[in-house]
């Protein structure tokens, strides 16, 4: 059945991915758009790596509610790292750093998911219930993250089928890591407790390139709602990836959904060769119960080595280890992912586990690199008694960190003639993954003791109903229908002005494309400028609509109108009379006399400077093309006398 | 099971509900309701909470409420009783190691969580304190007693006595140092109370608790525990005191003289401050930072003097102005024996109040003066007004806590009726309670926001 081998990314066929029973579902986590964060009054969205403190933690597992010790919890603490939080004093207050009790839930954010969930069809709770999602790294201060469930049961339309939604859940974000060295991570507090949803998706993507457009679907869609954030960090994903024999296996934190086809891609890959290797291991007599291994300390061995990383850490005075893996002699160069090979999966265990930060960490005997010399490989090897048929490993730090990597390389190796082990993985740039820590079970949920659940009342689900957007979708169908230039079909489908422009075509009779100019080509111009859509008046633009309506306003003279209304706002009564074309006259002859008096190198610029300046007087008051024509008649006439 | 153990807190339309269906707390049910369905487990529900809802923990871990009049049918599917257990595995003995007891009077040092009330609470055989916090071992041999399952705001005269005299009995028995277990609001109220009823100890007697509930993990109650440990094995001060973290940062505890130690935030890790004097030492995992060197040391005798009385016909009176003196009046109607004034600045009240201390004073009612500001002593002798007081009666009590001073005043009633006796032992200093001077450094309230203060912050971890 593991016959199969994976082509390159690009020659990979639906068929190919239905071979290996690609799955693959979403979790996406969107930034709402609130002014307060969720659980406290800081102000939300303020992004800065300037410190004012630093607040050292260490996180201790603690027992579930069904009584027992999560085995990742256990796994973070065998890492006993010091967290250091770097504290600002205008985004941090003392509930971030767990120094305050929690404040009631963001009613904004609240409304925010339960308006979300409505769009994505699921169905609401009555009862809201904060839980405390348990997270030792050290990401979040208290340990945990409260979270709660808005809704479950639900789904979204994609191509001829439905995206099922298992569910929305609301919670706060994490702190963003600066650094990991050693025993020492450092994290910056300033993303820390924004509003968060997280939107799951059921394992409905059957290949890399429909988890990216469902990805992009489901961004859209909870951009219809103006309400949530955008920009660098606003929007993530965490992808799960499995193959048939595989594991479910959590990607974290996709910065770019145009990154999950290759990362998924290499995911499935990976979970392949893993499960194509375990065979392999079969081959050659190996199974979860003949698995063997030795080990021993080599420090005397290695004490005089050239290999560079060895030897400066012989100099400080550590201790090196060999892992003998019995039988599994050129197996470690095993392809994994692209570019990519089975050590790297060891490797990133050291890392991560052992604390062992500083690359390589491990060294091992199937490799073609220059390492240790001939010698001592032969000394190492005598000592550990290896045949040909197997394979070293060598690790190098502190004692107690040595000790770790030794059993969490034996682990990782065993592993293997077991299966896939669940684990989250990073995101990496190359578009492969690597080893982030064991996936938690749901023992690391536990419920909230600070807060109190809260009620979905039915005012306010009807109060929320009445102001949600239509769906993308609909849109979509609806704007191309209309023949609405293809360029802005998209962008007015997830802009909060769409329903604006539904009027302006539906009940005000604009033409398709000119609606299209003045709310989607001219808010994105101003976008340009610096000027968000999200923050235009949608009262002041109607009013401006109308104004162009009712023949009080010209066409060219709405994205001025539109500029002007973001600081003083749009009251047609404050426009000045339209013009006609007699009025013309006296705008250009002052405007001339103005030209005249600065200097010009170049007297052929006069009637386009002119222009530009009859422009500024009587834009919005008569077409632009009238005054062109107008002005280029009246220097004409100059110019025959 | 009882019928309230099945149907754990619920009520009104919910618990008929349940009933009807034949669902309880701990079914694995699915519960159909006008729009879906919802499967999990049936958890208990907060007494507090509402009649109207059912809560169930889905498969994903996650609870979520359903309005129980949108229920049209449930169904139980299975059974799956939780049984939240800290591990509780044998505190291993070594005879190498020194005997140490810890106390329990409750509060959050070690707890788990009720599902009934969603509320913390305790747990504390030194099994499940191995279970959560094996490091005691390397320290100590360790034995528990759970003295009292209260919390701190209901700890009284009656539990301090009890607590005294157990201290006494292992004392006289040659434990090697005595830690007790305690709910942070009203610590230094205790520490306070034992600084006096057990006087002349040769051994540490620490007392600890925690801010954060030991089911979180960045609990500062695993490393209070240890420190506590810690200082009643090798700890050179034979001393009534309060262990808590030093600063906020998982880095060190202090030990704060319990006479002189009072909660300061409502919140904070490192809510424990001495104050008007800086406490005896810093203790970490490896040992100890000394402060100062005025402290009892330890010694090798038994010789322990308790004193367990105490008359609770006491209160603190927080000043305010335009207290009306009827305030006053009550509490000398009502029997009280001794009133400990929080007042104003050095010491004042509002002259309407000078016919009521008069009726104290006609009362034979203790009247002491401690000062609101906490910093600082009385002194009467400034204005006009503080020497008219003490002609009513009232007796300046020098820097000494408002707490402190409410604890001392209950236990010197509780040895003698005679106000003259009374005076001399509120004016004799047992523990550091009034001190003679205080320190430059002993008022150190930083002023974030001002540069060199911010600077200062921004260099140490805090």
């Amino acid at each position: 059945m593991y016959d199969f081998e994976f082509k390159p990314f690009e020659d990979m066929t639906p068929e190919d991915y239905a071979t290996v029973g690609f799955m693959s579902g979403l979790e996406v986590h969107q930034q709402l758009l609130t002014k307060s964060k969720l659980f406290c009054r800081c102000p939300a969205g303020r992004y800065s790596r300037e410190y004012h403190a630093e607040i050292l933690r260490h996180m201790r597992p603690t027992l579930s509610e069904l009584g027992e010790y999560d085995g990742t919890a256990l796994m973070e603490f065998k890492t006993q790292k010091n967290i250091i939080y770097r504290v600002n004093k205008e985004t941090v207050c003392t509930y971030e750093m767990d120094d305050t009790p929690p404040f009631m839930m963001d009613d904004e954010a609240l409304d925010i998911a339960l308006e979300i969930s409505m769009l994505s069809d699921l169905t609401l709770v009555d009862e809201v219930h904060i839980a405390r999602k348990q997270y030792l790294d050290g990401s979040i201060p208290t340990g945990f993250q409260r979270t709660a469930i808005c809704g479950i049961h639900g789904g979204v339309p994609y191509r001829d089928r439905r995206i099922s939604m298992i569910q929305l859940g609301i919670e706060e974000d994490s702190c963003r890591e600066i650094s990991d060295i050693g025993h020492f991570r450092i994290y910056n507090t300033d993303r820390l407790g924004m509003p968060l949803i997280e939107l799951v998706t059921g394992p409905d993507m059957r290949t890399p390139q429909e988890v990216e457009e469902v990805g992009q679907l489901l961004r859209k869609m909870m951009r219809t709602t103006g309400r949530v954030r955008r920009g660098i960090g606003a929007t993530r994903a965490d992808t799960n990836v499995s193959v048939t024999g595989g594991t479910r296996i959590e990607i974290k934190g996709v910065p770019k959904v145009g990154m999950m086809p290759l990362l998924t891609y290499n995911e499935a890959q990976r979970q392949w060769n893993l499960l194509r290797l375990r065979e392999e291991l079969k081959r050659r007599g190996i199974t979860e119960e003949t698995f063997t291994t030795a080990d021993a300390d080599v420090t005397r061995i290695l004490k005089r080595t050239r290999f560079t990383p060895i030897a400066d850490a012989m100099k400080e005075g550590k201790v090196a280890a060999a892992v003998k893996l019995d039988g599994w002699s050129n197996l470690l160069v095993w392809q994994t992912q692209d570019n990519t090979v089975f050590s790297r999966e060891i490797s990133d265990r050291v890392r991560v586990i052992a604390c062992l930060t500083v690359l390589p960490n491990i060294i091992h005997s199937d490799s073609m690199s220059e390492t240790l010399s001939g010698a001592e490989w032969k000394e190492i090897k005598t000592a550990l008694n290896c045949t040909t048929d197997d394979t070293l490993v060598i690790v190098w730090g502190d004692t107690q960190d040595v000790e770790t990597a030794v059993k969490e390389i034996i682990i990782r190796a065993r592993e293997v003639t077991i299966g896939i082990p669940s684990e989250t993985r990073q995101a990496l740039r190359d578009g492969t993954t690597g080893f982030e820590r064991i996936l938690p079970g749901p023992q690391r949920m536990y419920p909230d003791t600070d807060l109190p659940p809260i009620r979905v009342t039915p005012e306010r689900i009807e109060r929320l109903r009445a102001r949600m957007p239509s769906q993308y979708w609909d849109r979509l169908r609806r704007y191309n229908e209309w023949n609405v230039p293809s360029d802005a079909v998209e962008g007015l489908a997830i802009s909060p002005l769409s329903p604006l422009f539904d009027e302006a075509v539906t009940d005000m009779g604009f033409d398709v494309t000119d609606a299209a100019v003045m709310l989607w080509r001219y808010p994105r111009r101003l976008r340009r400028e610096g000027i968000p859509t999200e923050t235009l008046n949608i009262e002041d633009l109607r009013r401006i609509l109308i104004a162009v309506k009712e023949d009080k306003l010209t066409k060219d003279g709405v994205l001025y109108a539109i500029r002007r209304s973001v600081t003083r706002g749009f009251e047609d009564s404050a426009l000045p009379p339209r013009l006609e074309r007699k009025d013309l006259a006296s705008f250009i002859e002052k405007a001339k006399q103005q030209v005249r008096y600065s200097k010009l190198h170049d007297k052929k610029n006069i009637p386009n400077l002119t222009l530009d300046r009859v422009m500024d007087e009587v834009r919005g008051r008569i077409p632009g093309a009238h005054v062109a024509e107008e002005v280029e008649a009246y220097f004409a006439k100059e110019v025959t006398a | 099971m009882s019928e309230k153990d099945t149907y754990k807190g619920y009520k009104g339309d919910a618990l008929a509900a349940m009933k009807k269906f034949g669902i309880r707390v701990w079914s694995d049910a699915v519960l159909t309701t006008d729009e879906d369905s919802f499967e999990g487990i049936i958890l208990p529900r907060s007494e507090t909470a509402d009649g109207d809802h059912i809560v169930i923990k889905m498969a994903t871990g996650y609870n979520v409420g359903l309005r129980v009049d949108r229920v049209l049918d449930a169904k139980e599917i299975g059974y799956k009783e939780a049984h939240y257990k800290i591990p509780e595995k044998a505190f291993p003995y070594d005879p190498k190691k020194q005997r140490i007891v810890l106390f329990g009077t409750g509060g959050t040092i070690a707890s788990r969580l009720d599902y009934r009330t969603g509320a913390v609470i305790p747990a504390f055989t030194p099994g499940e304190l191995y279970g959560s916090v094996p490091e005691l071992a390397d320290l100590c041999n360790l034995e528990t007693e759970k003295l009292f399952g209260v919390f701190s705001e209901n700890m009284g005269p009656e539990e301090y006595m009890k607590l005294a005299d157990r201290i006494g009995e292992e004392i006289r028995k040659g434990v090697r140092g005595i830690v007790v277990g305690h709910g942070t609001d009203t610590m230094h109220h205790t520490a306070a109370a034992l600084s006096f009823m057990v006087q002349n100890s040769p051994v540490p007697i620490v007392m600890v608790g925690s801010q954060r509930s030991s089911d979180r993990p960045s609990s500062d109650a695993a490393l209070n525990l240890i420190h506590s440990v810690k200082t009643a094995v090798d700890c050179d001060i034979a001393e009534v005191m309060v262990c808590m973290f030093g600063p906020t940062s998982d880095e060190y505890g202090l030990l704060h003289r319990g006479t002189r130690v009072r909660k300061m935030h409502s919140s904070y890790r490192s809510t424990f401050r001495t104050i008007g004097d800086i406490p005896l030492a810093m203790v970490n995992r490896e040992g100890f930072t000394y402060l100062r060197d005025d402290y009892s040391k330890r010694r090798n005798d038994r010789d322990v003097q308790v004193s367990t009385v105490f008359d609770d016909r006491i209160g603190i009176l927080y000043y305010y102005p335009n207290m009306k003196p009827d305030m006053m009046d009550m509490m000398v109607d009502n029997g009280y024996k001794g009133i400990i004034i929080a007042g104003t600045g050095l010491g004042h009240v509002n002259k309407p109040l000078y016919p009521a201390l008069q009726r104290a004073k006609d009362a034979g009612v203790a009247v002491y003066m401690t000062v609101q500001t906490l910093w600082g002593y009385v002194q009467m002798y400034v204005y006009e007004t503080g020497r008219e007081m003490m002609d009513l009666g009232v007796i300046p009590l020098e820097n000494m806590l408002p707490e402190a001073a409410y604890i001392k005043l209950g236990w010197a009633l509780g040895r003698t009726d005679d106000l003259a006796e009374v005076r001399d032992i509120m004016l004799t200093p047992i523990n550091g309670e009034t001190t003679p001077r205080e320190p430059y450094n002993g008022y150190l309230i930083f002023q974030g926001g001002i540069p060199e203060v911010d600077e200062f912050v921004g260099t140490i971890r805090r």
